[in-house]
């Protein structure tokens, strides 16, 4: 059993092994062989996965690091690239490349038709590269054993991110020719940048306090440090919150999140709903030694969860894209996780990550298939009506309507993936959301509070949608000519949907398996206070009482988004009908509170400006015109020009170069006049020359 | 001590034989006609031999007498070149005035 710990890095180098072929001999392949491929590679990893897990469950559950290269190694600093397995790695190793997987054979029939609707069928294979790319980066980010290779990864697949939701850089999400793809793909690399920035700032602030970054030092050291010097914790789990809130779309840098549903949809179920935005959760709970020595960053971290919950749930309420309402639900389920993993009670985080990894991406997946059936429905009516040049938005709820009759399958798919969102027994959502608020209710009442409005927020929504969508006359020719999609894009839906059923069963109560398992990572420190009489009621973990009062606010809210969605069906071009009573309240939660524009105003704009007053002014003016021509060219040619060529070379050099010249050529011409020619006076000359020398002989 | 000069001082000899170098010196640096510049260079140096030949007899040595038939023999020698480069610049300028003869002023 111990040898089965060797084969690790087979689950990143098997997807790297994936897109080599795919890269090298794709071109000659056909699409079902790239995709096989691609899918086989991350179906691998998962089976390594697995005997990961079952190799650890008979060891004892104890963690192993397995050194498998050096990195860096510069005098202390020493960096190898090793290889941890432990509960919680491998617990996101089975869920990236389990859900993962899934994802990969259900992009084979999507992509197959979204690159044919958008006319660039080379462009298929550059998918599963990416793809694969994808599983290898967040396989190093969970495997990693120190906080630098967990950063590689981290880094990775921000990459992969940037570079999938840029898939159709050329066009819009509506295919039309423009930058918008690509504009979505650089703001979610810019916003994800900040959270780096904390990131980074965290990790440099490691080593100088551990002077190591790896897993085990710096936890074994965290309460001698803590003890010395409380601050540097605080400051180092803070500097993390900053990357968490990058990359797990928090408050205040969550707004890259819903510009991201410009990928392909595979693409936003995987990357962006349910592994690499879980990466926060994960950064957190890996990090479990620290947090749980600063109550202060725990409540901040809480805070800023529950926060984020709630508004992003008020903004989904307001949306009409499919995608987006899944986007900002995304956001607000992250919301949840965080203030979980804040509160310390990193179990029923985790085990909200896995149950929502389960049932987004089976939301985001059959949102999808929704999206699919309306291009299909609508490539069937040109030939009918010409109505060709209509810009037509597949992903618009207001577009949608009785889909349930045209695509039944999906139906129930999404249904099965709302009701576990909202939280409905007994699926997954029910049990994994019902531990965080009963951890919240016990020690945190803010949050709690906080959380209870997003998860009746949120069964409203998903009602809203459910209503819109697949209930109700087609409010377009397109949704009533909607076809169903095939079966290989529905089958690892069907695998989502009883996972997304039977997910509860990880952490059931009384059987409590995650919290076991995950226990042999995490210990988490619980600050059990005074509590109220009712919620001191446990069956193992769980409250009977709060569990039935939060399903009947959900069952509630469903039932008042029946009144006003589900009874009266929107009619085409109908206003929704809280923009009415609710009034600029649903003006902003429409338009997402103006957050990006008050972003433009108060960081775009004064940066553009900072932006131009350096280039022109600073580096155009002063450097360029003034400094650098006038300065030191104007220095340049005055001592070439006046000093040096003038002065030095003209003047000096030359002039004694010239007077030699010019002295020999004076002295000849005096000299010439002696050379007459006349005989006769060279005779006198030589007679005088003579007489000279004789009279100077005799006189001497 | 003193050769027998016929009763005649050296001084004499000598006086002589300065006073036909300056006239043929002269001559040299003031007539313009080749021939007559040959003749006063013939004066000098006839005025040479006579201060050899009265030197040599005055102290009973050969050696003065064997110059003279070198410098008679040179100045031989030296008409037949000067007068053929007369012959040959008369043949070319149709005059022998030296002072027509200056190509070489620089």
């Amino acid at each position: 059993m111990e040898t089965l710990f060797s084969l690790v890095p087979l689950i990143v180098f098997l997807p790297v092994l994936g897109l080599l072929i795919n890269i090298t001999f794709g071109g000659k392949m056909s699409e079902k062989a790239i995709g096989v491929v691609a899918s086989t590679a991350s179906g691998l990893a998962f089976v390594v996965s697995v005997l990961l897990g079952v190799a650890l469950w008979s060891s004892g559950g104890a963690a192993h690091s397995l050194p498998f290269a050096d990195w860096i190694s510069i005098s202390t600093l020493s960096i190898p690239w090793t290889f941890r397995v432990d509960t919680l790695s491998v617990t996101m190793m089975l869920v990236v490349s389990g859900v993962g997987t899934l994802i990969h054979i259900y992009a084979i029939g999507y992509m197959h038709e979204d690159v044919r609707f958008k006319h660039d069928e080379g462009r298929y294979r550059r998918f599963f590269v990416f793809m694969n790319l994808f599983i290898a980066m967040m396989m190093i980010l969970v495997s990693g054993d120190s906080y630098l290779m967990l950063f590689v990864g981290w880094e990775g697949v921000g990459l992969c991110s940037f570079l999938l939701i840029g898939f159709w850089y050329e066009m819009d999400t509506l295919g039309r020719p423009s930058w918008a793809n690509s504009n979505a793909a650089k703001k979610a690399m810019i916003a994800n940048r900040i959270g780096d920035f904390g990131f980074l700032l965290a990790a440099f602030t490691m080593f100088w306090a551990f002077g190591s970054l790896q897993f085990n030092d710096v936890f074994m050291k965290a309460s001698q440090i803590a003890a010395a010097t409380p601050g540097v914790i605080l400051l180092i789990t803070l500097f993390l919150l900053i990357g968490v809130a990058g990359k797990s779309a928090q408050i205040p840098l969550y707004v890259w999140l819903p510009d991201a549903m410009a990928g392909p949809t595979p693409v936003s179920a995987l990357i962006h709903a349910a592994t690499m935005v879980t990466a926060g959760v994960y950064l957190v709970a890996r990090s479990w030694p620290l947090y749980s020595l600063v109550p202060d960053a725990q409540y901040v971290v809480a805070l800023v969860g529950a926060v984020t919950a709630l508004f992003a749930a008020t903004i989904a309420a307001g949306q009409y894209d499919i995608k987006k309402v899944l986007a900002y639900s995304t956001i607000s389920q992250l919301g949840f996780m965080v203030a979980a993993v804040g509160m310390g009670a990193y179990v029923a985080g985790m085990f909200h990550l896995i149950t929502h990894a389960f049932f987004k991406a089976l939301l985001f997946l059959s949102a999808g298939s929704v999206i699919l059936g309306m291009e299909r429905g609508h490539h069937h009516l040109p030939h009918q009506e010409g109505s060709n040049e209509e810009v037509f938005d597949p992903g618009d709820m207001r577009n949608m309507g009785g889909l349930r009759k045209q695509m039944p399958v999906t139906f129930w798919l999404y249904l099965t993936g709302a009701l576990a969102l909202a939280g409905i027994f007994p699926l997954a959502g029910f049990w994994s959301k019902d531990e965080i608020l009963l951890d919240a209710a016990k020690n945190y009442p803010v949050v709690f509070v906080l959380l209870i409005l997003a998860a009746i927020l949120t069964a409203f929504y998903m009602g809203r949608q459910i209503w819109m969508v697949f209930f109700g006359p087609p409010r377009h020719v397109a949704a009533g000519h909607a076809q169903e999609s095939p079966r290989v894009m529905t089958v690892p839906l069907m695998v989502l949907a009883a996972l997304a059923i039977l997910g509860g069963a990880l952490n059931f109560p009384g059987l409590n398996s995650l919290t076991t398992w995950l226990g042999y990572t995490i210990q988490p420190i619980v600050h059990e206070a005074e509590v109220a009489p009712w919620l001191a009621i446990s069956w193992g973990g769980f409250n009977p009482l709060l569990a039935f009062l939060v399903l009947l606010l959900a069952l509630i809210a469903i039932y008042i988004s029946w009144l006003i969605y589900g009874r009266n069906p929107l009619e085409a071009g109908q206003k929704d009908p809280l923009k009415q009573p609710l009034g600029f309240i649903f003006t902003g939660m429409e338009n997402k509170w103006f957050v990006d524009e008050f972003y433009a105003a108060i960081i775009l704009k004064p940066y553009g400006a900072i932006s131009r007053f350096l280039a022109d002014v600073i580096d155009g003016r002063f450097w360029h015109d003034w400094f650098h021509e006038k300065v030191i060219a104007g220095t340049y040619n005055f001592v070439s020009k006046t000093v040096l060529d003038l002065r030095v070379d003209q003047q000096f050099i030359d002039a004694i170069a010239n007077g030699l010249g010019n002295l020999t050529r004076g002295a000849s011409a005096r000299l010439r006049r002696l050379q007459n020619g006349f005989v006769r006076s060279y005779a006198l000359a030589v007679l005088l020359g003579v007489v000279i020398i004789l009279g100077y002989l005799l006189l001497k | 001590m003193i050769g027998e000069l016929g009763g005649i001082p050296l001084s004499g000899f000598l006086a002589v034989s300065a006073i036909l170098f300056t006239m043929g010196a002269l001559g040299v640096l003031i007539r313009r006609n080749a021939i007559i510049i040959f003749m006063s260079v013939e004066l000098m140096l006839n005025a040479a031999n006579l201060a050899f030949v009265a030197f040599a007899r005055s102290y009973n040595v050969l050696s003065g007498q064997l110059f003279v038939f070198f410098v008679m023999t040179v100045s031989a020698a030296e008409v037949a070149v000067g007068l053929a480069l007369i012959v040959a610049i008369f043949r070319s300028k149709h005059s022998i005035d030296v002072d027509q003869m200056s190509s070489l002023k620089g």
